[in-house]
């Protein structure tokens, strides 16, 4: 059979089970929005008159909530469909599913969700960078009356310094745009060494201060660790106590002794070391052990998002397996 | 000059920032350097956007294979840029309702949110929840009780994996209260407290000494690789 048969016959199973689905029961994967009013009343100042600003948002509730509302009155309008969330909904769904298809073989499908995910995530980034970090900072700085009336109109005043510094800034961050220009590529090489430098300014001491002399203090622990309740020593779980903080230590001394390479790993150190590696084969196989944990977590989650919130099929009070069974019983009937 | 002036950019650039944890007069100094790093950082993505913009355009403009996927990433990073840089469909902030732009970037009802909520998060977790098979079949491929290594590697995950689970726990719950500590779950935390953060912290302490040695290479002008070919 060839691939593109194949697909084609996948797409049709799926396509003919999820609309069996919607047309059973109360259907799968509807959005529901609750209404709430918003109103601000502004004082007067020098530049404004005293006004009252109203405006609506829509914020995402559970189906039952709106299924007890329509219940209870069924002209109500604080709580709606969202044709938006829906589509989001699916569009989720078709993802997720599209990312699957995978597992069988590179598609179309999967092609299309990975470029979507370039472009999404490209320009998500800038946006957070141009709203996190250039608005606040470099346009505060640079042009603080237009931040102040259009953006944020609490963001202190600048320093001068802080001025000279965001100039400095954007000129470097120009010469960094300089590399997409087919001649003198060569200036953006200065911002990049200013980066360069920063981070390793940065780094030696945040590394030095968390990792080298924080891990090292943690290392120096009682090796006689005693254990006591109502005053008096408890032996085995001094016992336990000890041995965790021996193991600990001699782990710790014997795993740098297996990364020191200057000496030969041979006689009294070759066997430290060895003893290094298997400490270190344990701390493998705990992080393979966490990694897969996690990524069976997410999982989970994107498969209780296909049954829940798309195919509403997890039901915990169990009223739409019996409505979508009697909806079944009553289908096969027909037939 | 190509070479010298960046070199001596990154030297004074890496000492303000090292000076400035040790002295309080140029601490100031640091932070500020800090925002200017932040900025630069901010505008690469600028750079990014290029790039990417450069690549996928030829790729179109040439009709290379799979150009369709490049407009459409083009497309859905033009329209994702567009309405999160004009905050489309943002509520304007409860502290400054007069101010049209004042809301969150990603709010409820916004459309950038709405393109994080329904396109972002679901791609890529699932992306990740993808690795769980291929992390399972690589191990069922690669993992082979050989020698006395890997069978420790193999019974540590093995452990730390039921430890975790529901299986774990019913598995080794009729141990009696005496031998509780080689209970799955018991066993798990042990690993993780004693071995697996002897041999995390021997790891990091390596990493904290690389990573000093070679900034310090850097800060010193001995590590010029960073340059390149110098073309």
């Amino acid at each position: 059979m060839k691939p593109s048969k194949t697909w084609v016959i996948i797409v049709a199973v799926i396509v003919v089970l999820v609309g069996i689905r919607m047309s059973i029961g109360q259907g799968m994967a509807r959005a529901y929005v609750e209404r709430v009013d918003q109103s601000v009343d502004v004082k007067a100042n020098a530049t404004h008159v005293a006004t009252t600003f109203k405006w609506t948002e829509w914020h995402p509730v559970q189906p039952k909530m709106y299924e007890a509302a329509q219940k209870a009155d069924a002209n109500q309008t604080r709580f709606a469909f969202s044709w938006a969330n829906t589509i989001g909904l699916w569009l989720s769904a078709f993802f997720t599913l599209a990312i699957f298809s995978f597992l069988y073989r590179d598609n179309p499908g999967y092609r299309l969700a990975e470029a979507v995910i370039i472009g999404v995530s490209a320009a998500y980034w800038g946006v957070v960078g141009f709203w996190d970090t250039l608005v606040p900072k470099l346009f505060g700085a640079l042009t603080p009356m237009l931040v102040h009336e259009k953006v944020l109109p609490s963001l202190p005043d600048p320093t001068m310094g802080q001025v000279v510094a965001m100039y400095f800034a954007l000129a470097l961050g120009i010469m960094l745009l300089m590399r997409l220009a087919p001649k003198g590529g060569w200036i953006s090489l200065w911002p990049i060494a200013f980066i360069i430098g920063v981070t390793a300014g940065l780094k030696i001491v945040s590394h030095v201060e968390s990792d080298l002399v924080a891990q090292t203090v943690a290392t120096f622990q009682p090796l006689v660790n005693l254990k006591s309740a109502d005053h008096v020593t408890q032996l085995w779980p001094t016992i336990w106590a000890s041995l965790a903080n021996i193991l600990l230590v001699v782990g710790v001394l014997c795993c740098l002794t297996y990364f020191f390479f200057s000496v030969d790993h041979k006689g009294a150190v070759g066997r430290v070391a060895r003893v290094g590696i298997m400490y270190l084969m344990i701390t493998f196989g705990a992080a393979f052990g966490f990694t897969v944990m996690g990524r069976v977590a997410l999982l989970a989650a994107r498969v209780e998002f296909l049954f829940d919130d798309w195919l509403w099929l997890i039901d915990p009070a169990g009223k739409r397996i019996v409505e979508m069974a009697t909806a079944v019983g009553s289908m096969l009937c027909w037939w | 000059m190509k070479r010298l002036v960046p070199m001596w950019i990154a030297i004074v650039a890496g000492f303000v920032m090292l000076l400035s944890a040790f002295f309080p007069i140029t601490e100031s100094l640091g932070e500020t350097m800090g925002d200017v790093f932040n900025v630069v950082a901010a505008i690469a993505f600028i750079l990014g956007a290029g790039s990417l913009a450069k690549v996928n355009l030829a790729k179109i403009s040439q009709r290379d294979q799979g150009w369709g996927y490049a407009a459409i990433t083009l497309i859905c990073f033009a329209i994702t840029l567009a309405v999160g840089l004009g905050k489309f469909g943002v509520p304007p902030s409860a502290q400054f309702p007069a101010l049209g732009w004042s809301g969150e970037k990603d709010a409820e009802g916004s459309i950038f949110g709405w393109i994080y909520e329904y396109a972002l998060v679901p791609i890529t977790s699932t992306m990740f929840a993808l690795l769980a098979f291929y992390v399972a079949s690589a191990a069922f491929r690669a993992f082979r009780a050989k020698n006395l290594e890997a069978i420790l590697l193999l019974s540590t995950a093995f452990i730390v994996l039921l430890g975790r689970t529901f299986a774990g726990v019913v598995l080794t719950g009729w141990l009696p209260d005496w031998a509780s500590g080689l209970r799955l779950e018991n066993l798990s935390v042990y690993i993780m407290q004693v071995f697996n953060t002897a041999g995390n912290r021997a790891i990091i302490i390596g990493i904290a000494l690389g990573v000093t040695a070679t900034s310090l290479r850097i800060l010193l002008g001995v590590d010029r690789s960073w340059m390149g070919s110098g073309d």
